[in-house]
């Protein structure tokens, strides 16, 4: 049951994108049809539960244990753009549908704060294995819901009559807010 | 470009966030108070400058089709140096900034600046490219966090600035005001820049 609120609390509470701010740069950028943002909310779950279950171990195994936290910070984007780099070749060999789906997200999750983000909170909040995944997956997903949400408003705002100064990512971040309004309304579910 | 015009293209040309729209993440999650915008912004400057500079020198040396890699590798140990100097001496401040400290090496801005300067630029022009690039930033932050702190707090830099009686909008410190206010910005922003006679650069 705790595994439960765990995941409502990391997908609707402390919503990555629209409680904690992380991953604002694909956010504004590749959500303006709703197919891709749906390509990258996957690429995203994908790449974020690999990279926590690597961080995670090397954190747990490696770090913890030669008392070597303080370079964490070099040794995560180095894993996170390694496995990203690694998960690119691995899909153009081995699943052609699954690349060309997912693939041209990849070079951009490198530098998406909601991976590297994830990564730290599972350090942070010092989960064990299994809430480790649970929170990891729960996060990204609760990152694909706000992206695929977001574009379908998106994709309707294209036809309304916007002022033309907030045209673009002005009324993208106000659109985002109402939304994140929304989202804070779910703060009594989990306490 | 001109020395003088590297060293204030990043107060107005390419002021981030508001007319180069990177680095989002850190203007929306550190602005609820000016302590924290202050901070954030200085953190950001250091790393800046010295990456740039470190990129400038190993620009002949790093090869082309590994240079993103090199230059996260750089950014990441000055973060590291940041991260620990802050628990260092100043151990609240880098309480409450948590992991957005850490986060600094994925701010865009940072790895913006050395692919498009310091990678093809001398070093002292590349640093003064990241000073002006990263003082733009704090100022940007400040701007934002003074309005968020004062309606959402009543307060500035922890002092209280606003009459009795006013009701603080708590809503300006948490998520939706972040939003909300950094989107107001943005478009205050294309609207004075359009007044001015110049291009929309956000798409």
């Amino acid at each position: 049951m705790d595994l439960v609120y765990l995941a409502i609390a990391a997908i609707f509470v402390n919503n990555i994108l629209l409680a904690q701010y992380l991953g604002n740069c694909p956010f504004c950028g590749v959500s303006k049809k709703l197919n891709t943002a749906v390509g990258m909310g996957a690429a995203v779950i994908f790449v974020v539960t690999l990279a926590s279950i690597f961080t995670w171990m090397a954190s747990r195994y490696i770090l913890v244990p030669y008392n070597m936290e303080f370079i964490q910070t070099l040794v995560f984007i180095l894993i996170i753009a390694a496995l990203v780099q690694f998960v690119e070749i691995f899909l153009k060999k081995q699943s052609k549908s699954l690349y060309n789906a997912l693939g041209i997200y990849l070079p951009l999750i490198t530098t998406n704060c909601a991976v590297m983000g994830i990564a730290l909170l599972n350090i942070k909040h010092e989960f064990g294995f299994i809430d480790m995944v649970v929170f990891s997956v729960a996060s990204a997903s609760g990152f694909a819901l706000a992206i695929v949400l977001f574009a379908g408003i998106r994709e309707r705002m294209l036809i309304s009559p916007v002022p033309r100064a907030m045209r673009g990512t002005a009324i993208a971040l106000v659109t985002a807010g109402i939304m994140s309004l929304a989202f804070l309304g779910f703060v009594g579910m989990v306490d | 470009m001109s020395f003088k015009k590297i060293l204030f293209h990043g107060l107005w040309k390419d002021l981030p966030p508001f007319r180069l729209v990177l680095g989002l993440c850190p203007a929306l999650a550190v602005t609820s108070s000016v302590e924290n915008g202050l901070g954030m912004g200085l953190a950001v400057i250091f790393v800046l400058v010295f990456s740039n500079m470190f990129i400038a020198m190993l620009r002949k040396f790093i090869p082309d089709k590994v240079r993103i890699a090199s230059f996260i590798v750089v950014i990441a140990t000055l973060v590291v140096i940041v991260e620990m100097t802050m628990k260092a001496f100043f151990f609240p401040l880098s309480q409450q900034l948590g992991i957005y400290i850490p986060l600094i090496v994925v701010n865009c801005i940072i790895l913006g600046r050395a692919e498009a300067f310091a990678s093809r630029n001398p070093v002292l022009l590349s640093m003064v490219d990241g000073l002006s690039v990263g003082v733009g930033f704090t100022i940007s932050l400040i701007v934002i966090s003074s309005v968020r702190e004062v309606l959402g707090a009543g307060t500035w830099f922890g002092l209280r600035v606003v009459w009795d009686g006013f009701e603080p909008f708590q809503f300006m410190v948490r998520a939706p005001g972040a939003f909300i206010c950094l989107g107001v910005f943005l478009g205050l922003m294309n609207a004075y820049s359009r007044k001015r006679g110049e291009l929309f650069i956000q798409t």
